[in-house]
């Protein structure tokens, strides 16, 4: 196991983007093949988004168990490097935090690049003090404080229980938990889940980490306000509105599949998640992904999703067809849990003419209403070419304008121009040497 | 491994443990805003996980770097906008 971060070349015969549930399950399966195997990941450590952390302050048995595996297997981590183009099939180039370029030879590929938080804009919603649900969780992971901090958690699905017990955990003052959906939908969704015992085991848990944290339903923020930081929150529940006073606002409208070095990549994109077959494989032979980025399914879907495609990219087809059963019963799981929290309609009016929209180029929503097509909102007012090169705001546009993300062109995350100059092949040359 | 990493961020040194991100020492030194927007507007992070942007901040003389996946490292020299 090496994690180098400096210039050089990686070979390896399965390549895994991501090392996250999906990324660790694929990479643990593609090595009983001996395949060699490595992962690269933007993170400074393994685990994803919902296991960080996990190697250096452990706390679920069931990460633990899978980051022990895939250490003990001997895979390549390469942490801190994002994938910005792929100059030649089977060869990707990564740039690293310290601005070195990373060369990325590989055989077969599994995307398993996960999922990021939607986004709604409200007014103020760009107030410091307001983070993502996941991102504050995230802050707080990497030791942001938080013990005696006042936090509203709002927004839809599931994370926001799991956000609310976590911070509540560290010491937060969880004010209350405001969820968009209705009472009638999560009720019905509650009924359904004993198909899942496990999945019932966690809800008891969480409600038990939750007790006296009201979990409002049918309840959402409409605006945050505060001089230069967040300070209160406004809340709507019916036609009831009412503010809160507190200290950070944790706000997700459920997940998004990052699909952008996908589409970079030429695999097909079908409503809003990358396309596969039954063993994971994208349209494009040789490509696979596992994980949110075929659609939001969660944790047991990931880590089902992640071996297929290890097993499949290392010609073990039979191991991958005998998870195929499991991966059918968390998939309905992941299907309820999808029709549950669908946005209402009533969050489309949340922004106002002024709210900003695009945080990068600081557009506000009347710039863009009248715009045809995001295409012309780039042209006209640069909406979305910003560092985030539109993954905040396009999944709050395709909500509240309708308008599908557009196609990716490299650099698929902004680099330094030193890097765009980049000669992978007098670098490969050099490796000869090595 | 030190007990703890010690680093500067606007000038005012800060120690946090070992695995804090920037993002965190940040806060810690009493910095509210991040980065000035575009138009002025202070910002601080929003997604946690490297895509926002907004947690952006000058590490080293390296501008655009985001603190919020940047583990401190001993004598860093963090920059925010204001």
């Amino acid at each position: 196991m090496c994690e180098r971060m400096t210039d050089r070349v990686s070979s390896c015969d399965v390549l895994i983007i991501g090392g996250g549930p999906a990324g660790l399950a694929a990479a643990v399966a593609a090595r009983a093949s001996a395949a060699r195997v490595a992962i690269v990941d933007d993170n400074p450590g393994l685990g994803g988004q919902i296991w960080r952390g996990e190697e250096r302050t452990p706390t679920t048995p069931e990460a633990t168990e899978w980051l022990r595996r895939v250490r003990a297997a001997g895979v390549e981590f390469i942490s801190g490097a994002r994938i910005y183009d792929q100059p030649a099939d089977g060869l990707l180039l990564a740039e690293t935090d310290g601005g070195g370029v990373i060369a990325l030879d590989y055989g077969k590929l599994i995307l398993a690049a996960g999922a990021r938080e939607r986004f709604l804009p409200f007014p103020g919603w760009t107030l410091p003090g307001v983070a993502g649900a996941g991102g504050l969780q995230a802050l707080v992971k990497g030791g942001l404080p938080i013990e005696g901090r006042r936090v509203v958690v709002a927004g839809t699905g599931p994370l926001l229980l799991a956000v609310a017990a976590y911070l509540r955990k560290r010491g937060a003052r969880v004010l209350l938990i405001a969820e968009q959906a209705p009472r009638e939908k999560l009720l019905a969704f509650g009924l359904g889940l004993w198909r899942s015992p496990g999945k019932i085991l966690q809800a008891i848990g969480l409600k038990r980490q939750l007790a006296g944290v009201p979990l409002r339903m049918g309840c959402w923020p409409v605006a945050a306000g505060g001089d230069d930081r967040l300070q209160r929150v406004r809340l709507r529940q019916g036609d009831r509105a009412w503010d809160v006073e507190c200290d950070y606002l944790a706000c997700g409208f459920h997940l998004l599949p990052n699909t952008e070095l996908a589409v970079h990549l030429g695999c097909a994109v079908r409503d809003g998640a990358v396309q596969v077959d039954e063993l994971q494989q994208t349209t494009r032979p040789g490509i696979y992904c596992a994980g949110e980025s075929t659609g939001i399914g969660g944790l047991d879907v990931s880590l089902i999703e992640g071996q297929i495609a290890g097993f499949a990219a290392t010609d073990q087809p039979g191991k991958a067809r005998a998870l195929f059963a499991e991966h059918a019963r968390q998939q309905r799981f992941a299907d309820l849990l999808n029709q549950t929290f669908v946005l209402r309609e009533e969050l489309r009016s949340l922004p106002t003419a002024n709210t900003l929209v695009c945080r990068c180029e600081d557009i506000s929503f009347a710039r863009l209403r009248d715009q045809p097509s995001w295409r012309a909102a780039k042209l006209h007012t640069r909406c979305g070419m910003g560092p985030c090169q539109g993954r905040i705001c396009g999944g709050a546009i395709e909500f509240l304008l309708g308008w599908p993300a557009e196609s990716v062109r490299p650099p698929v995350f902004p680099v330094k121009v030193g890097s765009l100059l980049f000669d992978h092949g007098e670098r490969r040359g050099e490796d000869a040497t090595r | 491994m030190p007990d703890v990493v010690t680093l500067s961020v606007n000038g005012r040194t800060v120690s946090v443990e070992p695995g804090c991100t920037v993002a965190a020492a940040i806060a810690r030194a009493g910095a509210v805003a991040f980065r000035r927007s575009v138009a002025g507007e202070p910002r601080a992070p929003l997604c946690g996980m490297g895509i926002c942007f907004e947690c952006r901040v000058t590490i080293d003389e390296q501008p655009y770097a985001r603190s919020c996946q940047i583990v401190c490292r001993e004598g860093m020299d963090v920059r925010t906008d204001d």
